[in-house]
């Protein structure tokens, strides 16, 4: 079934927050930040104007907000929050319990760059510090992606295959302040795609159970090994409701996405907005005959190891991008998971990181071609660097 | 959860760690940690309960005859001790 062709232009925050109004989210609990603002201000205003029969509990802070969702959550009514940077920060103590109380909340992050110094643009250091909460963590491209996974992310999330929280990354102001054409959907589809949410335990007082208890160290480990085979084995469900998705939308998602990788000896690779401008890069320099292609990840927690060696498999040199710094460290988050990764492999290709785009600076398609060039060079030389800022002064 | 702690595999964990039955707390004697526990000296016990209401982990429990007695909860503070009024509570060191 192939509806829905009509598109419609809006910002990817309006969109965003009507996927939201679709999914038919119960209970919001939201704190604004920027660049995530337009998306819950938005939502709020759905709900006050009786477009969306939603709890919308305004909280003092993002710890407050995430702790609101665990309780809504856990009452067992569809629950949604949106973030960014420095709310993300807040709400790091109680996202962690999120997971491990496996509470199928769904949460918008608009990256952007921690502080300091104090920026509100665009990198991926607020996700990347949160790396390791145990949620199911996504990252998009454009406008229509973010829509698509906004309403995918319920369906996988409370899948009682599943039942993690979900976010779903879109690159803030590059995509969130940005007017796109969207092909939406009606009420009727989603509901269709996307039936009641069943809580799997809630709290009820005709059956009382706890949740949150503590652990002794005879079972925190066993606890906590629960929780990583939830996450690794949530690979299969979502896999399933992307399909479902494509064969409802003809708009198909993959783990790994490639772009023109047939034959190609350099391969570039990235997560979320620049893919776009990647591309660009990728169609020029094939053009000259240079054979380049693209990686790009969607699905970073639970993390495709097979889909990204397949997606590398023949490639002389991997160009890793990363969008936010490990400070000391021997690589940015991406190139780290990606040499781990490749690391078994028998043959395997030079991997070369670059951190690029922090803080919002501009990254055009001429990067890309300076990045394979670079590489080249110093592949040839051996590498000069455990990893290399790209553009930076001095 | 019936079994022993240290038998439970991850699989046998619940969703979220989730206890489905009340009475975990119950099963856990805390009293495992004590070093030294409370003793009355009946004789000088007057039943006032005095222990029994400042006991912060419900440690202490009234026998048929009124008099109190630790239970296997007491972890040993000693702020019965502290707080009785006749003096008659003494905390000896446990032996193992």
């Amino acid at each position: 079934m192939m509806a829905h062709k009509k598109r419609v232009g809006m910002e990817v925050s309006i969109a965003v927050s009507h996927a939201v109004q679709l999914a038919r989210a119960e209970a919001i609990a939201a704190y604004p930040i920027t660049p995530q603002t337009h998306i819950v201000e938005h939502l709020s205003s759905l709900v006050a104007n009786g477009d969306l029969e939603a709890e919308f509990v305004t909280v003092e802070s993002e710890h407050s907000a995430m702790s609101a969702c665990i309780g809504m959550s856990a009452a067992g009514v569809r629950t949604y929050t949106a973030t960014s940077s420095q709310g993300l920060a807040l709400m790091n103590e109680i996202v962690f319990i999120t997971s491990a109380m496996r509470l199928p909340i769904v949460m918008t992050v608009a990256n952007r760059a921690l502080s300091g110094p104090l920026s509100i643009w665009n990198d991926h250091s607020d996700i990347m510090a949160a790396r390791d909460i145990g949620w199911i963590q996504i990252f998009t491209e454009n406008g229509q992606e973010a829509f698509d996974h906004s309403i995918m992310a319920f369906k996988i999330a409370e899948d009682h295959r599943v039942l993690l929280p979900t976010i779903v990354n879109l690159d803030g102001f590059i995509l969130t302040h940005v007017v796109e054409a969207h092909e939406m959907m009606d009420q009727k589809t989603v509901d269709r795609f996307l039936p009641e949410f069943k809580p799997y335990h809630k709290l009820d007082p005709q059956k009382p159970v706890t949740m949150g208890a503590f652990a002794m160290p005879e079972l925190f480990t066993e606890c906590k090994m629960a929780h990583q085979m939830a996450l690794t084995n949530s690979y299969g469900p979502i896999l399933e409701v992307w399909q479902e998705w494509g064969k409802l939308t003809g708009r198909h998602y993959q783990p790994v996405e490639t772009y023109r990788t047939e034959g190609a000896k350099v391969i570039i690779m990235m997560m979320g907005s620049l893919g776009q401008v990647a591309e660009v890069a990728v169609d020029a320099m094939r053009d000259q005959g240079i054979p380049v292609g693209l990686v790009k990840i969607r699905l970073w927690r639970p993390f495709p190891f097979a889909d990204l060696r397949a997606a590398l498999a023949g490639a002389e040199i991997v160009v890793v991008c990363d969008r936010a710094l490990s400070l000391g460290g021997a690589a940015g988050p991406v190139l780290a998971e990606v040499r781990s990764a490749m690391y078994p492999l028998a043959v395997k290709p030079q991997i070369l990181g670059y951190t690029v785009g922090l803080g919002g600076r501009d990254v055009q398609p001429e990067a890309f071609e300076e990045l394979v060039r670079h590489a080249q060079a110093e592949v040839k030389q051996g590498p000069s660097q455990e990893y290399y800022i790209y553009g930076v002064r001095g | 959860m019936s079994k022993a702690w240290d038998q439970v595999t991850w699989q046998e964990i619940e969703v979220g760690g989730v206890l489905t039955e009340p009475g975990s707390a119950r099963n856990y004697n805390t009293g495992d940690w004590r070093s030294s526990r409370p003793v009355w000296d009946k004789t000088r016990c007057i039943k006032c309960g005095i222990c029994w209401t400042v006991c912060p982990e419900a440690g202490i429990s009234e026998d048929a005859d009124g008099y109190f007695e630790m239970n296997t909860y007491c972890k040993g503070c000693g702020i019965c001790v502290k707080e009785c009024v006749t003096g008659c509570i003494e905390m000896v060191v446990e032996e193992s």
